[in-house]
Order: C-alpha cells, then sequence, then structure tokens
C-alpha cells in the first residue's frame, strides 16, 4: 500500500455570493492593498489514505468530494495528491 | 422528532406537540433505524453534528435519515425547520442550499411571511397570501438554487413563504439574508417534505409574544389525521 496526501480545496461557486470573500477585500483595502480586486474564501481539506497507488487515490478523493467535501449546488473543488512524506509506513 | 447531537430546538417543537396541542409525540434519536409510526417526521433546528464541513452535511447520513428519505418517498409528511430545512437540501430531499446570510451576522429576529401556498397539509389552517409573524435565528439561511432550479421553483409554486413586510410586500429590505426572491421556506414537487429557515415553535403560545406558527403545527396535525381517517 502507498500513503498519500490529497490536499482538497473547497471554493464557492462564481455564481454564489460570498461575504465572506467581499469583507475581507474591504479589509485588505483598508490595510492599503487597493490593488486587490476579488477575494474568495474557501476552504482546504487534509485526507490522509492508504491506497495501491496514486491513481486509485484520485479516483476516491473525487468520489469523496462529490458524495461529502463539496455541496455541487454551491461548491467548486480542485485536489492534488502527493506522496505522503510524513507516513512513517 | 429527530434529535441528532447538537439539536437544540427539540424540546420547543415537541411542548408546541403535547402539551399545546395535545397531540402524541414521539422522539427518534439519530441512531433508531424505524420512525417508530409517526405520521409526520419533523427536523427541527439546531446545530446537528456541530454543522461541521456544512450545515446539515453530516447529519443527512445519519442512520434515521435512509428512514426519513424513504418515508420523504412514500409520500410522509416531512418538515424541516431551521437546520431541518438546511439536512432536507443536503439530502436532497430539497433543491438549493442554505449559505451565509448576507450580512454575515447572525440573525435573531422577528419577520414577516406571505403565504402563498395555503393548499398544503403544512398551511391549510392559513390563507393564501395572509402574513404571518414569525421570528428567525440563523446565521446561514440564504437560499441559493441556480437559476433554472428557481425558475423551476417559481413555476411549480414551490414557494411557500417569502419575507415580506407587515403588508405582505416582498422587498429587498424586508429580506433578512439576501435569500434569493427572498426565499423563506419551499415545499418539494410532491408538497410533502416542507423546508423553512423560520421558527414557528417559538411562537405558538401567547407568552411567546405570537402565536402566529400554531397554525402550521394546527395544519399538520389535522393533515395527519386525515391521512388515518381516509
Amino acid at each position: 500500500m502507498t500513503a498519500i496526501v490529497a490536499r482538497v480545496i473547497v471554493t464557492p461557486k462564481p455564481a454564489v455570493n460570498d461575504p465572506q470573500g467581499i469583507t475581507v477585500r474591504q479589509g485588505l483595502a483598508t490595510l492599503g492593498f487597493g490593488e486587490v480586486t476579488d477575494v474568495r474564501v474557501g476552504k482546504y481539506i487534509e485526507v490522509r489514505l492508504d491506497v495501491r497507488n496514486e491513481k486509485e487515490a484520485r479516483e476516491r478523493v473525487e468520489a469523496m468530494c462529490r458524495q461529502l467535501l463539496a455541496n455541487h449546488v454551491i461548491e467548486d473543488y480542485s485536489f492534488d495528491v502527493d506522496t505522503d512524506g510524513r507516513s512513517s509506513k | 422528532m429527530v434529535v441528532f447531537p447538537g439539536t437544540w430546538s427539540d424540546r420547543d417543537c415537541g411542548w408546541v406537540i403535547d402539551q399545546v396541542l395535545g397531540a402524541e409525540l414521539r422522539y427518534l434519536w439519530h441512531k433508531d433505524a424505524d420512525l417508530k409510526g409517526c405520521d409526520c417526521v419533523i427536523l427541527p433546528g439546531g446545530f446537528a453534528y456541530g454543522d461541521y464541513l456544512r450545515t446539515g452535511a453530516i447529519a443527512r447520513f445519519a442512520p434515521v435519515m435512509e428512514k426519513v428519505i424513504e418515508f420523504a418517498d412514500q409520500g410522509g409528511l416531512v418538515w424541516g425547520i431551521c437546520n431541518g430545512f438546511q439536512i432536507l437540501c443536503e439530502a436532497d430531499l430539497l433543491p438549493g442550499a442554505l449559505i451565509r446570510n448576507s450580512s454575515l451576522e447572525f440573525r435573531c429576529e422577528w419577520t414577516h411571511l406571505v403565504v402563498e401556498r395555503a393548499d398544503l397539509p403544512f398551511t391549510s389552517g392559513c390563507e393564501e397570501r395572509e402574513v404571518l409573524r414569525i421570528p428567525i435565528s440563523h446565521g446561514e439561511g440564504s437560499y441559493f438554487a441556480d437559476p433554472a432550479t428557481l425558475s423551476r421553483l417559481e413555476q411549480n409554486g414551490q414557494v411557500v413563504f417569502r419575507y415580506s413586510d407587515v403588508e405582505g410586500r416582498v422587498r429587498p429590505n424586508a429580506n433578512p439574508n439576501g435569500s434569493l426572491h427572498s426565499i423563506a421556506g419551499i415545499v418539494n414537487e410532491r408538497g410533502n417534505v416542507l423546508g423553512m429557515m423560520p421558527h414557528p415553535e417559538r411562537c405558538a403560545e401567547p407568552e411567546l409574544g405570537g402565536t402566529d406558527g400554531l397554525k402550521l403545527f394546527r395544519s399538520v396535525m389535522h393533515s395527519a389525521v386525515e391521512v388515518l381517517t381516509v
């Protein structure tokens, strides 16, 4: 088995109003970051799994995103998978 | 009355059912695998499973939800209030989703709702276009659905309650959370699954400052009895 770490990013869909993002953008403008044109606030989820190979990891994480990690009505997701350097196995 | 870890309105709703209306009340724990013969299943407000990940996201996988979905598919009455509405959306029993209030504030205040459907088991005791005064209490109650879903909801008459002013006029400043089309409550196409953000159990006795919520509980009770006697 291979120890894999998947890094999943979940973001609000472009059509979904993101009041958190708007508020953060206003905060950045107040601090002088006037060049900021847009901010979207999402989630970062780290999943560690033991699988046969990277291909299997991708399939499993894809299924996790579809079934639980993201809500397809309001969110988009993306992820990458990597060998888990933190694992002692 | 379904109780998840983190549910908080179960006793308030339960009080209305057995103390105010004198109906028979049963609590269903989230691990229960049967509905104990209930005629209507209520998913009350709160923060089921801490609302971790997203509101309702974990609760929809509770063992009891499998039975609730079966019950709904058979035409049984399912009523989600606040967190219950969020769970019904996550479980795909209702379309759309509830996102962070546009103000970013947790809103706990009285609202007015205009009743757009008075022919449902949940609203049969109301008049069409009647204005109800019912409080909200949520941080994530802004209804969202894509444009195709929204127009389908409107065409099918699935919008049951809309935030309005005291006269029943739907206006942006009467919308407390940024819900699209000022939606406060919707029903599924078949008319047996209702989700709403406002809390009718918090205005079901004069001591609570209003009794409009009782109309909905009374409608449900009469409808459940009718189903039994047909």
